[in-house]
């Protein structure tokens, strides 16, 4: 093994200095990363964040020379354990991935190869770096598998990557790069896409080899995240780092805007009725009054009692979906259903908009017969419910334009005429701060933040009573998240609509919700005022969801104003 | 300074925002590879050819001059002459209209049946799409030319038994990804999203789901004119298909087959254009290909 | 079937309880095969009810011969043409299930003895052209997938152009070149091995770009995949991204799409025989079709459909082999 010497006592372990990353040929090459320093002692966690474009995904890559063909490297230093990275030969840079320098990717269902047993990826950094023999590479498997916490090795190490859950294959990925020990450790981004009960186990993993004395870089667009973990925090922003220091610092008392526009973005931190974000400009809606209107005691717009849904699998078994779920959805209220992947909170809400059946239970729109009725007889009212989508995009007729799209979901009966219907078009994307000027664009054309608002301004155009909105911004980046939840909040209280929101994210359900609903496999744990929940949770596993729950470790009142 | 990249690492896919809008018509020349282009243009050459001939050439395809048989290609018979005297240049100019109309007609059998079949089994819920799958199963155990050939025989020799024998035997692969498309289409979350509107299903049928179904017709269209040729050349080619006088190219090919050893012009030139005409249609198509993929997804 | 222990063998794994056993899965597919082809048979026999001429007079030697009118009918009776036609269907379909596949019209020959004289070359022919073709396309999707822009449009124009090309052309073209201009290989005729080498490289080349197209989009995409990336994160060179995880991703579609190609090689090998005047199904097949000599054109679709159906299901099998995925279905990739 090639444990690079320990540098001179209190040099960094990996020092960058002036960064800068561009890609195309010579002559054309657009810059992405501007000329950024950092450095990362060994024992210490440095984490990069920044949302999409950043440049934090790039830089990653670059501290292993993977770059692409393409791309042009420069920087004044960039030296690892003392000796200098740059204008390494390939071969050379074969010998520092894996040996010296452990990767581990995000999204480890395609990070580990499909076609391959568990153990074969695992064994392969020991393999090319001639580590011993077969049987002893044969057993450093097994004793790398029970290190990262992986139950039962000897029959995990022969898998695929499919027969294991997300955070079983993302273990296996963390311990095929940390095989052989490597004093650095690169993770981009590894717990995205995992279940927070989980990521907070892959979290604990990555403490354990930051305490064995090796160096870690974390990547992430969630400073929540990374605020467990790191000791030092590097904020990214266009391919600039605009800000870095101790964790501390940075969470408590961050000096550049855009961090502390990051922080205030993070929705966990603050309940109903506070901003985000600063206002849109444009956004025609008058700012609202940030209370929530008091509607208890008003007849509710959905029922739902005791609805049962199974779905029978491809091998004949028969799996419950949703069992026994029963709610109630108030005017101008938001209910807030939480849950992990498989808690059947989706199946919930397509039932509730009649998209399927349920086997048992039903659901009352205003009082009146809804799952029961016919096709036919549902066509008409179903415009008192619509809905946002997770993933707006595939939710558009990709040939459709902005136009289209919003003036298919306008009531013929209610706007007549080419004028009239373009008018209420352009009203209705006025109220979700979309421009004229997309009006022509297609989907694929728009940014995904403005994706989920032509999505909003779709689902008001029938003048709904209730939105049921599926994950609405779990795609998009933390800032749009709050400009998201931000305009749905003021759309609420202008528009008095309700919602039943669905989310994996219990942050977010905490700042939208004004009743929130704990789901697990299919049934209800816990439901109440969503400060209960959040404040004295009873079920067990309501409380494991919070105590997972990463949260910024800085005290919640002292709010600036931010400059708009 | 130095650069610090691994040369011999392929590229990698990195995050990246949507794909900025490209606009303007310039972009769009621009963007189109000379490939394309010279396709476009022989295909206008052939669509001339087909249409006005006599605009490409001043002989007449079927003018017997015995004196003149035989002869390799020079200035003024540009692709030698047959055992007739005939011109093979004009000869392969006035076969444009016949073997592209055959094309044409065989690719309009074959989708507008792989249409009727596709749209069927998409839609028809699952005793159709049962029925039809195994159907398309049975006519996949003929492969291509074969069920050409069978058709041929139960029906008997001649330019419309060809267009309907290679317009039925390709439908079955046109069917299968047709049928593939609309339950892509059926399932997309934008007809969901149509029917959680309170749209009427003839609405979204009409709309959503066939506009977006039939998209990739285009480039099935443009693909199988090129294969089409192809096949209804080798049905001529096997003596089965347009009769011999008649300028056609795979009749041309199957006519100059006993002459090979001394007279190759008379296979270079039609069978040239028949794969020239492959091409091109195939560099369209792909072209036209990622233009609608990069439009929708 | 050969493949089925090494089915089993994945089985060395803890079984997950909800795994069907591949022995079902083989019988699954072996009584599935048997309908295609009794489904096969079944629009044969109704094609040849379709068939708008007389089938006596077929019998009798063509539309230009003129036999009296008792000939005519003492035909009909002595191949029971005028039986009522369900009658006719379970004559047919137990004659098949028999190997029985009829008289010809032309040779007054049993059908069966007819084929089974030339299906030997044929199939000779058809599986030396579909290895060929693999042996020509991997090595040139290894040499130039994803090696920069010159090395790669190399390989996608070479495909290309293949790819289209119609074999009768090719052939003629091969024949020309190598047989009357350079003279290496014999023109004409005969099952010498080296005869063999031009019709096998006629139907080969297209084949070859064919899944040469096929082949090098799955390796450009699965160079580019998060595992090929992962693998280079440990140091991994990119021959052995290539060889070790690339590749074989690669050559899945293109295992499937061998039963199909075999399938498509068989119609090609008609007309190469043609061209090279081999013996073989295909003369006889274009005879039969110019002759409408229906019995010989149904015992030999019937006899491609057979093979067709067979080769398929030992692709299924093979993909069992090749996709370790499917010998361990706990869950959907």
């Amino acid at each position: 093994m090639s444990t690079p010497q320990p540098a001179a006592a209190g040099a960094p372990l990996l020092e960058v200095e002036d960064l800068k990353v561009g890609f195309g040929p010579r002559g054309h090459v657009n810059e992405v990363v501007h000329g950024i320093s950092f450095a990362v002692e060994s024992g210490k966690c440095l984490a990069i964040v920044g949302e999409s474009g950043s440049g934090k995904t790039v830089t990653a890559r670059t501290l292993v020379g993977l770059t692409g063909e393409r791309s042009q490297v420069e920087a004044g230093k960039l030296d690892l354990g003392g000796r200098s990275l740059l204008g390494l030969s390939g071969r050379r840079w074969r010998e520092v991935r894996g040996a010296e320098i452990g990767f581990v990717l995000q999204d480890a269902l395609v990070s580990l190869d499909p076609l391959r047993k568990v153990g074969q990826e695992i064994a392969e950094p020991l393999r090319i770096h001639g580590w011993g023999e077969r049987s002893g590479r044969r057993q450093r498997v097994i004793d790398l598998l029970t290190e990262v916490g992986v139950p039962e090795p000897e029959l995990r190490a022969r898998q695929l990557p499919h027969e294991l859950s997300g955070g079983l294959r993302q273990r296996a990925l963390i311990a095929a790069a940390i095989a052989l020990d490597p004093s650095l450790l690169i993770a981009d981004e590894p717990t995205t896409a995992l279940d927070v009960t989980v990521q907070a186990q892959i979290l604990e993993l990555l403490q354990r080899t930051k305490e064995r004395g090796r160096g870690l870089i974390l990547i992430s667009h969630d400073l929540a995240v990374v605020s467990r973990l790191a000791d030092h925090v590097a904020v990214m922003r266009l391919g600039e780092i605009v800000e870095q220091g101790p964790v501390e610092q940075i969470l408590r008392s961050p000096r550049h805007r855009y961090t502390r526009a990051l922080l205030d973005a993070v929705p966990a931190a603050h309940s109903k009725g506070t901003r985000l974000a600063p206002r849109v400009a444009g956004a025609y809606i008058p700012a609202g009054d940030p209370q929530v209107p008091t509607v208890a005691g008003r007849a509710p717009i959905i029922t739902a009692e005791n609805l049962v849904k199974s779905f029978r699998g491809p091998d004949g078994t028969s799996r419950t979906a949703v069992d026994h779920v029963s709610l109630e959805i108030r005017p101008g209220e938001t209910l807030g259903i939480v849950g992990e992947s498989g808690s059947g909170k989706t199946t919930t809400a397509r039932i509730i908009l009649a998209l399927i059946d349920p086997d048992g239970g039903n659901v009352t729109l205003r009082g009146k017969a809804w799952t029961t009725l016919k096709e036919k007889d549902r066509r008409q009212r179903r415009r008192r419910v619509s809905v946002v989508y997770q993933d707006p995009l595939s939710s558009f007729d990709p040939r459709w334009t902005v136009r289209r799209i919003v003036d298919d979901a306008i009531a013929e009966e209610d706007y007549r005429g080419k004028e009239a219907r373009l008018g209420r078009v352009r009203e209705l994307l006025g109220h979700v701060g979309i421009g004229p000027d997309l009006l022509d664009r297609r989907p694929l054309q728009l940014s995904g933040g403005q994706r989920q608002r032509v999505a909003i301004a779709r689902a008001l155009a029938p003048q709904p009573e209730l939105i049921v909105c599926d994950e609405p911004v779990s795609a998009l980046d933390v800032s749009i998240q709050a400009q998201v939840l931000d305009l749905l909040a003021d759309l609420q209280s202008e528009l008095k609509v309700a919602y039943l929101f669905i989310s994996h994210d219990l942050g977010v359900i905490y700042h939208v919700s004004d009743c929130v609903l704990v789901m697990k496999d299919g049934r209800v744990v816990e439901s109440g005022s969503a400060e209960q929940i959040f404040n004295s949770p009873q079920a067990e596993y309501t409380q494991k969801l919070l105590a997972a729950l990463p949260r910024l470790d800085r005290t919640e009142p002292e709010r600036k104003a931010v400059p708009a | 300074m130095a650069t610090a990249i691994d040369p011999t690492v392929g590229g990698l896919p990195l995050p990246g925002g949507p794909a900025p809008a490209r606009t303007g018509v310039l972009a769009r020349v621009r963007g189109i590879r000379p490939a394309v282009a010279l396709s476009v243009l022989f295909l206008a050459i052939i669509a001339i050819a087909a249409l006005v001939p006599s605009l490409l050439t001043k002989g007449n395809p079927l003018a017997v001059n015995l004196g003149h048989s035989l002869q390799s290609p020079s200035l003024e018979f540009p692709f030698g002459t047959d055992q007739s005297g005939r011109s093979v240049y004009t000869r392969v100019i006035y076969g444009a209209r016949e073997s592209v109309l055959i094309g044409l007609g065989a690719t309009a059998v074959g989708l507008g049946l792989a249409a009727l079949l596709g749209v069927a089994a998409g839609l028809g819920g699952k005793w159709v799409d049962g029925a039809i799958n195994r159907l398309l199963e049975v006519l996949f155990s003929f492969p291509g030319l074969l069920l050409a050939l069978f058709l041929v025989a139960i029906f008997g020799s001649g330019v419309s038994t060809q267009i309907i024998a290679v317009g039925v035997a390709s439908a079955p692969g046109y069917a299968r990804m047709i049928r593939g498309q609309v339950l892509q289409v059926k399932g997309a979350d934008y007809v969901i999203a149509s029917r959680a509107l309170g749209h009427k299903p003839s609405r979204t049928l009409f709309k959503n789901i066939l506009p977006n179904a039939f998209r990739p017709l285009v480039v099935l269209a443009t693909l199988g004119v090129g294969q089409s040729i192809v096949w209804a050349s080798a049905l001529s080619f096997l003596g089965l298909g347009v009769a011999p006088p008649k300028p056609e190219w795979g009749a041309m090919l199957d006519a100059g087959k006993d002459y090979i050893q001394t007279a190759w012009w008379l296979e270079l030139f039609p069978g040239a254009a028949i794969v020239a005409f492959t091409l091109a249609a195939s560099c369209l198509g792909r072209y036209l290909q990622r233009r609608i993929e990069g439009e929708t997804f | 079937m050969s493949a089925t222990p090494s089915i089993t063998a994945g089985g060395a794994l803890e079984a997950p309880p909800r795994r069907r056993i591949p022995g079902q899965v083989v019988l699954r597919r072996l009584v599935g095969a048997l309908l295609v082809l009794w489904a096969a048979a079944t629009l044969c026999f109704a094609m040849q009810e379709l068939s708008p001429g007389n089938k006596a007079l077929a019998i009798l030697g063509g539309s230009g011969a003129r036999p009296p009118q008792e000939q005519i009918e003492a035909t009909e009776e002595k191949y029971g043409l005028n039986d009522p036609i369900l009658q006719r269907y379970t004559r047919f379909i137990g004659n098949l299930a028999t190997g029985d596949l009829g008289t010809s019209y032309q040779y007054k020959q049993p059908v069966t003895s007819l084929i089974s004289e030339q299906v030997g070359p044929t199939l000779v022919l058809v599986l030396v052209s579909t290895l060929l073709a693999w042996v020509i396309a991997v090595p040139i999707t290894l040499l130039t997938a994803g090696r920069g822009r010159l090395r790669s449009s190399f390989g996608s124009g070479f495909e290309a152009f293949f790819a289209g090309m119609p074999p009768y052309w090719l052939g003629l073209v091969l024949l020309v070149v190598f047989a009357f201009e350079l003279g290496w290989f014999p023109a004409i005729g005969g099952t010498s091995p080296d005869a063999l080498l031009l019709p096998a490289l006629t139907l080969a080349l297209p084949l070859a770009g064919f899944l040469g197209q096929v082949t090098r989009d799955e390796f450009e995409r699965g160079l580019k995949q998060p595992f090929a990336v992962s693998a280079r994160t440990r140091g991994a060179s990119e021959a052995e991204v290539r060889r070790r995880h690339v590749l074989r991703h690669a050559l899945l579609p293109g295992v499937t799409l061998t039963g199909w190609a075999i399938g498509a090689t068989i119609s090609g090998a008609v007309l190469v025989e043609v061209i090279y005047a081999r013996p073989g199904l295909g003369q006889v097949l274009v005879n039969a079709v110019s002759n409408q000599d229906l019995p010989v054109v149904v015992g030999i679709t019937m006899l491609v459909a057979l093979i067709y159906v067979v080769v398929n299901l030992l692709v299924d099998l093979l993909y069992v082999v090749v996709d370790p995925r499917l010998r361990t279905a706990t869950g959907v990739a």
